[in-house]
């Protein structure tokens, strides 16, 4: 029997496949039949220190290779986020990630510090929503030095749980931002958030379709960068990278791996396969580790650079 | 024609004053759709909501929208000729079970349901429809639903037209008299957990069409969750056996926020 289990910072996922941050997390319920559609692990969607309604619609929009979103960091706020999270912890058979935000590094840690409370396998930083920046100003993950600086102040506040980055691919100095985060303390990177930003115009309408106007850009299109990006960090750092971008079938998963992603995030997949996509994808990926006599995708990890 | 996944630039060919606080906006799309599903609205530099269609011919589509927030208040003012913006259908629609239909709509949830009722004349079934509004000027599609050949069984809460009192008191009467295998409604969730529970005691089956709060219409964004299913895409129809068990219905939504609020 071929094994999917890995681990990630000590803690066992019955597979690599996580579902990603902002994707249908918004209900205690809909992570819980992530996990049934198997889901190693699930992430809420970011919970930020005040309630957000985020931008208005269109907000999330389908275009001819995959998704362009600019949902705009819409939360019930950490006051309600903590209690969701602890329900997470309580009822769903699998590892939770809490996935957090703030508008400067000690907002960070402060929140981090309220999440941890409700005892989340993982805290996940999104220090790369690309949708924001005209209130909070050029995403953190952009520079090393502010990625470091929320990581730090992450870290000195919860020092327990393990803190996941999540990273944006929009940076040319990715390298150094992995390995700024990776000093600071950061147990595990998240490579990471949507490409962009992006924009989608409507002809008849002579106007930008989202709200936004400019959206994070997610699915199929980007998922070679997303493997590049996952490149990078695996030569820059030593913790594990959960690789998210554009995977939706068992060998896309396969090619983050080798890449030198220890676990895969999938997010816009659940357009085509519902729910039940993470089943479908560990299947594909079983059935090609099996034909190719490795007994464990953990071998696999990597194996790109060799 | 297909599933429009992004939007469509669509023209309106008809508007048409149904009652004091509703329109119809016919527009000239080929889509097809079955009664229950929806479309995105989109008016560039303003919003995008859903409506589920009142109409749909496979040469043009409407919908039947009341003037609530400036959202609607704008559509209030779209003109023959002018251009709306939609994507879609989503969603799953009324599925057909059972001979003997009861229909109960309430207030704009009579939209998708005069278009079902047509539907349901045009497949052989036989059909009562229970119209039901605060008051008589806030009726909806009385005529079009007689037309299809169904004679409306009307009532408002002020009694100013048909029975005084809720649309779910004169289905609660309508079981006791006649036999009814499936019920469809649509309209405030109150009223159709209503409907739920009388058919659940009559063991009976019932669908109905939820609204909650939507940004992306394809199962994504997880905004609309009732319990852990999607209204988007596993609904906006849901069967009895569905919405038996849904803790959310009838008592939480969750806002733009993602916060859960009482219904």
């Amino acid at each position: 029997m071929v094994e999917l289990g890995v681990e990630l910072a000590g803690m066992h996922l019955a597979n690599p496949l996580i579902l990603a941050s902002g994707v249908v997390g918004v209900s205690i319920w809909t992570l819980r039949r992530a996990v049934k559609g198997g889901a190693g692990a699930v992430t809420l969607k970011s919970i930020g220190p005040k309630p957000r309604a985020g931008h208005p619609n269109p907000t999330v929009l389908e275009w001819e290779c995959g998704v362009i979103n600019a949902v705009g960091l819409s939360n019930p706020g950490v006051e309600a986020g903590v209690k969701e999270v602890e329900e997470a912890v309580k009822s769903i058979n699998a590892p939770v990630i809490a996935s957090f935000f703030a508008e400067d590094a000690e907002g960070f840690g402060a929140v981090a510090e309220r999440l941890a409370l409700s005892k989340p396998a993982f805290l996940e930083a999104n220090l790369s929503c690309p949708n924001v920046m005209r209130e909070h100003g050029i995403p953190f993950a952009y520079e090393p030095e502010s990625a470091a600086e929320a990581v730090r102040a992450i870290k000195r506040r919860v020092g327990s749980i393990p803190l996941i980055v999540k990273l944006s691919p929009n940076t040319h100095k990715l390298a150094d931002v992995a390995k700024a985060v990776e000093s600071a303390g950061a147990n595990i990177i998240n490579m990471g958030n949507t490409l962009g930003p992006g924009m989608v115009i409507n002809l008849e309408a002579r106007k930008p379709v989202l709200s936004n106007k400019t959206g994070g850009v997610s699915g199929p299109a980007i998922r070679p960068i997303a493997v590049r990006c996952v490149w990078d960090v695996y030569n820059a750092v030593k913790i594990p990278i959960i690789g998210t971008g554009g995977v939706s079938c068992g060998r896309d998963a396969l090619e983050m791996i080798m890449a030198g992603a220890t676990c895969v995030g999938i997010g816009s997949a659940l357009r085509e396969g519902g729910f039940n996509i993470f089943k479908k994808i560990a299947s594909e990926m079983r059935e090609w580790l099996d034909a190719n006599n490795i007994s464990s995708v953990k071998e696999l990890v990597g194996v790109a650079h060799g | 024609m297909g599933k429009l996944k992004t939007m469509e630039a669509t023209r309106v060919l008809d508007v048409v004053q149904e009652n004091q606080r509703m329109k119809s906006i016919y527009l000239d799309s080929p889509i097809s759709a079955s009664p229950g599903q929806f479309v995105m609205v989109w008016i560039p530099g303003m919003d995008e909501k859903p409506f589920s269609l009142s109409y749909c011919d496979g040469s043009k589509i409407g919908i039947t929208v009341a003037a609530v927030g400036p959202f609607s208040k704008r559509l209030h003012e779209v003109k023959a000729g002018e251009m709306l913006w939609i994507r879609g259908p989503f969603g799953n629609g009324f599925r057909l079970e059972g001979e003997n239909i009861a229909v109960i709509g309430g207030g704009c949830g009579v939209a998708p349901l005069a278009f079902l009722a047509e539907e349901l004349v045009k497949n052989g079934r036989k059909v009562f429809f229970i119209n039901g509004a605060k008051t008589k000027d806030e009726l909806l599609f009385v005529e079009r639903v007689r037309k299809a050949g169904v004679e409306p069984i009307i009532c408002t809460d002020d009694g100013s037209e048909g029975r005084k009192g809720f649309a779910t008191d004169t289905f609660a009467e309508l079981l006791a008299r006649e036999k009814v295998d499936c019920a469809y409604t649509c309209g405030p969730e109150i009223m159709m957990k209503k409907v739920v529970d009388l058919c659940l005691q009559n063991k009976i089956g019932c669908q109905a069409s939820l609204e909650r709060f939507m940004k992306c219409g394809f199962g994504v964004c997880g905004q609309c969750a009732v319990d852990g299913l999607l209204v988007c895409k596993d609904g906006p129809v849901f069967p009895i056996s569905k919405l038996s068990k849904l803790k959310e219905f009838g008592s939480v939504r969750r806002n733009a926020c993602g916060a859960e609020e009482r219904i």
